[in-house]
């Protein structure tokens, strides 16, 4: 009980003192809003543009888990895909790589001028950016069986079918979920670094197209305001994965198995 | 005892790992249909090798290990080690595999709760791997052993992390199994206790690379009990095996 609170208490604590500060600090020195707008402003302004705002969330959101949701069902067809065989995996698998370390900035450009669909071309950006860890985690996960129950298994002549459902897959779920956090973020990071690139081009509008206008028309406290929703929506997201992750694996993975008291 | 039926037979079976390790020198071994042969050696001699040849997990070098057409696909294997899935509990454990045979149902449902019960894990049947101690994990894996009635059963020193009174039933329970079921056992143990109380035959293999030497007979009916413990049979056969086991550590190392 008192170990709970702790965890919460000093998070919480250290945000207040970090919010009180910033008031203190803005106000005390009088700077300027178009500069840094104190707290306060930006709760006002969060409150004033939410119809706007909450447009640009919804939109942001819809690309980052329309993405997650692709890298995920990919990303683990691709890893089944690579554990069937050796000769497959080291064909593709160096095109992951190479997928994972160019840049999304370097690629987002050509995917918007090909992808003529804007909603299209930022949810490929996001995929593409999110897709790597679920494919690198779950081929792990699926190859890191335990020797013994392999032999099990072969003794019992399972199918292939049968170790992959009742084998493989129960064993790559905690590899898969520490690669599904990573994802996540990546996902959201490639929604915003995407419209970023897009720019003012497209014709609906997620929270990094009211960072960039906001920016242009030094609209500063708007600006504070989405990147604040964008903060959140990265935090209510990990949250949400880790939540998926304790209840799938809460009961027998030693990563997940609440400690005592 | 010598008219029955040879369920395993293994020629001149030797191995030598990748690395380079040779675990076994050329065995040869008959066990016959309904005898306990047990195998007594120091560690690391092969005996689990010699164990998972048997199971068909790992193919010989040179010469050949047979099945009878009858025990071919009927073999259940204790390994060493629990070898249980963390993500299922105990009872979805057992029942593996009766579901990977497909059987399911009432039936199989009847054949998990009598498999618990025999290695007394009834109040178990609905607990995690994990909350299990290690010899609780290793009864879990013996009820799943039993639970598909096989003809032929390997076990590799099942009974090594269990209390001695526990394991002094299931050495009780076996030697019953083998006697009402027909069951054949190929069992490893370190306990030349265990060897005597247990075997119809006994080999004590050598250091690495393992060889048999030669056989000791115990000839008592199967099911024993606890007043077989007592028996000068019992005590001479103890006496043979840890002779022998002397021998068998004192020869140089090939
Ligand atoms: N997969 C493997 N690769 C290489 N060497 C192996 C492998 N498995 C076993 N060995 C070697 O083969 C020898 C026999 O191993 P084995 O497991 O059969 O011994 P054991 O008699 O069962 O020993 P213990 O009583 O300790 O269980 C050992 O020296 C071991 O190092
Ligand atoms: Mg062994």
């Amino acid at each position: 009980m008192s170990a709970a609170w702790l965890r919460w208490i000093g998070p919480v604590a250290v945000g207040l003192l970090f919010v009180a500060g910033w008031h203190a600090a803005v106000t005390l020195g009088e700077v300027p809003h178009y500069i840094v707008p104190s707290p306060l402003l930006v709760a006002e302004t969060l409150v004033a543009d939410w119809s706007l705002l909450a447009r640009s969330l919804r939109f942001t959101l819809e690309v980052t888990l329309l993405a997650l949701a692709l890298s995920v069902l990919l990303g683990t067809l691709l890893s089944f895909l690579f554990v069937q065989s050796r000769l497959i995996e080291a064909s593709l698998f160096p095109y992951a790589v190479v997928l994972q370390v160019t840049p999304i900035v370097a690629i987002a450009p050509l995917i918007i001028i090909w992808v003529r669909e804007p909603f299209a071309a930022l949810v490929i950006c996001a995929t593409v950016a999110a897709i790597f860890p679920v494919i690198a985690n779950t081929t792990l996960g699926l190859r890191s069986v335990d020797p013994g129950l392999a032999d099990l298994f072969r003794l019992y002549r399972a199918s292939r079918l049968q170790t992959l459902l009742r084998l493989r897959l129960p064993g790559a779920a905690p590899y898969f979920f520490a690669g599904l956090r990573i994802s996540a973020a990546l996902a959201l990071i490639g929604a915003v670094v995407a419209e970023f690139v897009a720019g003012t081009g497209g014709t609906e509008s997620g929270l990094a197209y009211q960072i960039l206008m906001a920016g242009l028309q030094l609209n500063i406290p708007r600006l504070f305001a989405a990147l604040l929703l964008i903060t959140l929506a990265g935090i209510a997201l990990f949250l949400g994965v880790s939540l998926l992750s304790w209840l799938a694996l809460r009961r027998w993975h030693e990563s997940e198995v609440s400690s005592p008291g | 005892m010598h008219d029955a039926q040879a369920a395993v037979e293994i020629r001149g079976a030797d191995k030598t790992y990748p690395n380079g390790v040779r675990a076994l020198s050329p065995i040869d071994l008959t066990v016959r249909e309904g005898e306990i042969v047990t195998l007594v050696g120091p560690s690391g001699c092969g005996k689990s090798t010699l164990l998972r040849m048997v199971a068909g997990l790992l193919a010989p070098d040179r010469g050949s290990v047979r099945l009878a057409d009858a025990f071919a696909g009927r073999t259940a294997f204790v390994f060493q080690q629990p070898t249980l899935m963390p993500w299922a509990r105990v009872e979805a454990n057992v029942r593996l595999p009766l579901e990977l045979a497909g059987e399911r149902g009432a039936g199989a449902a009847e054949e998990v709760a009598h498999a618990l019960e025999l290695v007394g894990l009834s109040p178990f049947a609905r607990a995690w791997p994990r909350e299990l101690s290690g010899g609780m994990q290793m009864r879990a894996s013996i009820a799943r052993a039993l639970v598909t009635q096989p003809r032929l059963l390997l076990m590799d020193e099942p009974f090594g992390a269990l209390d001695e009174i526990t394991r002094h039933r299931l050495d009780r329970e076996i030697s019953a199994l083998a006697a009402h079921e027909r069951l054949t056992i190929l069992f490893v143990t370190h306990s030349i206790y265990e060897a005597a109380f247990l075997s119809s035959r006994a080999f004590v293999m050598s250091a690495r690379p393992g060889r048999l030497t030669r056989e000791v007979v115990i000839d008592a009916p199967h099911p024993r009990g606890d007043a077989f413990r007592a028996s000068p049979a019992f005590t001479a056969a103890c006496a043979e095996l840890s002779q022998r086991l002397a021998e068998a550590a004192g020869e140089p190392v090939a």
